[in-house]
């Protein structure tokens, strides 16, 4: 039951390609925030022909805005955003070389088809575990976007960072294979 | 008559803010306990552990439970016996949630317009709703509701020849199309009857039920029965892993309508369900 997979980002082709869905992985490394807002702004800095402020390839970008923390803390508690909502600009970063997302949530088949192509995975993390995730981030910084407030682009060092295969790079999904299994015949 | 201060409504809101954020409730706690012995999925059962191990985190360190700390949605009920002084109530209102969001380490989700996007800063301004009921008391019920079940809610105006089948296709589809987005296991808030804004108001107050309790009219109970077994039978489970559980409460609030109409909204909450109510 608690076989884990360890990940040490960066991560390579092969780091991923063993991976499949349903399987559990601790995260450790360091993490990119970005959600809705951050997205835009990197996709018009890309069509602009602009450097982003890190440099996507082997890293793992992380869908969440952390809430403040309180004096003590470093960081606010801190759980995954619904994924879709950024589906219309992620195939943009996997093709630049981004080795995965996390999140909660379905993805659609563009970005699954790009998952396959270019040799990504999409992880899902307990969406509302949000003060337990935070105890497995270590360090926490502002990169990009300051005037975001909670959808700042932020590097997040994390240690032992829970999540779970939701589509591997073979184009599978738990999503679906887990709820098939427990659908009951009407 | 009875006179109560805008400040006394300022300081319980920032009370109830914090509060609801920081501790579950206890009926929620035991539904997820409940659904832990439930639940066959292996995976299903890790997700509520995490989820139960989340909430005494929250409890223990007084931190909020979901980063996600949400749309201040404040319902009052003012006995008609009341007078308020002070300040105007609304104010004296989202300076509560102002205060709440910043002593409380809150997150601040709203922005100013839908379009331009630009962040309040505060939290503000929450979403007031105001009945008038008879007495001489003032209760003040506050919901913390996340973005991402909020997102997967749906209103219909069925016709009346759809009946009951169809609002249960409607309900049942409704989360099927949510799978796991919205943080199952969820809590669903049935809105039946009344106008079109009028349903959806009534799926938010039924939402703020007691977790898994019954509609007092036994037709009602058994379509939220109903209901729950057709959501249950979908195997969307924990976070959409798969599972028995999806669903840990369906509450139905009805209302008279039209001889035309047969409206029917679907307000989806999360397992971080966050209200909390407090009679001055």
């Amino acid at each position: 039951m608690t076989e884990y997979i360890n990940l040490k980002t960066p991560l390579s082709d092969s780091d991923v390609e063993k991976l499949e869905t349903g399987d559990k992985v601790r995260i450790s490394g360091i993490l990119y925030t970005a959600r809705d807002a951050a997205h835009k702004r990197l996709v018009e800095m890309i069509e602009s022909g602009k450097d982003l402020p890190f440099d996507l390839k082997g890293q793992l970008l992380y869908y969440v805005g952390p809430a403040p923390a309180k004096p003590g803390y470093e960081i606010g508690p801190a759980g995954p955003t619904t994924s879709y909502r950024m589906d219309t600009y992620t195939p943009t970063f996997i093709k630049m070389g981004l080795k995965g997302t996390i999140g909660k949530g379905g993805r659609s088949e563009e970005v699954i088809e790009a998952m396959k192509e270019y040799k990504a995975v999409y992880l899902a993390a307990v969406g509302g575990a949000a003060a337990l995730i935070a105890k497995r981030i270590k360090k926490v910084r502002i990169i990009a976007f300051e005037d975001l407030g909670p959808e700042a682009i932020r590097e997040l060092k994390v240690e032992n960072f829970p999540a779970i295969v939701v589509n591997d790079t073979k184009g599978n999904d738990l999503y679906k294979t887990g709820s098939d299994k427990y659908k009951a015949p009407s | 008559m009875r006179q109560i201060n805008t400040e006394e409504i300022t300081d319980t809101v920032e009370k109830i803010c914090i509060d609801a954020n920081y501790n579950l409730g206890d009926d929620l706690v035991v539904s997820l306990q409940n659904a832990l012995n439930e639940e066959e999925s292996p995976l299903g059962k890790e997700v509520i552990a995490q989820i139960l191990e989340n909430a005494e985190i929250g409890r223990n360190e007084q931190v909020p439970v979901c980063q996600d700390t949400g749309f201040a949605v404040v319902f009052v009920e003012i006995g008609q016996e009341v007078i308020i002084e002070g300040q105007s109530l609304q104010e004296s209102i989202n300076e509560g949630v102002r205060r709440g969001y910043k002593n409380g380490y809150l997150r601040k989700s709203i922005v100013k317009n839908p379009l331009d996007r630009v962040n309040t800063g505060d939290n503000t301004p929450a979403a007031i709703h105001t009945d008038i009921v008879p007495g001489d008391k003032l209760k003040i019920t506050f919901i913390a509701k996340g973005g991402g079940c909020e997102n997967m809610s749906r209103t219909a105006m069925l016709t009346p020849a759809q009946g009951r089948d169809g609002v249960i296709d409607f309900v049942v589809n409704t989360v099927k199309d949510a799978g796991a987005n919205p943080c199952p296991p969820i809590i669903v808030g049935v809105g039946l009857g009344g106008t079109f804004e009028y349903v959806t108001l009534l799926s938010k107050k039924a939402i703020l039920r007691p977790v898994g309790s019954h509609n007092k009219d036994s037709n009602t109970a058994h379509l939220e029965a109903d209901l729950l077994e057709g959501i249950n039978k979908l195997g969307i489970g924990p976070q959409g892993f798969g599972g028995k559980i999806t669903a840990l409460a369906v509450h139905v609030e009805t209302y008279p309508c039209h001889i035309a109409s047969l409206p029917v909204a679907v307000n989806i909450e999360c397992h971080s369900h966050r209200p909390k109510s407090i009679v001055i």
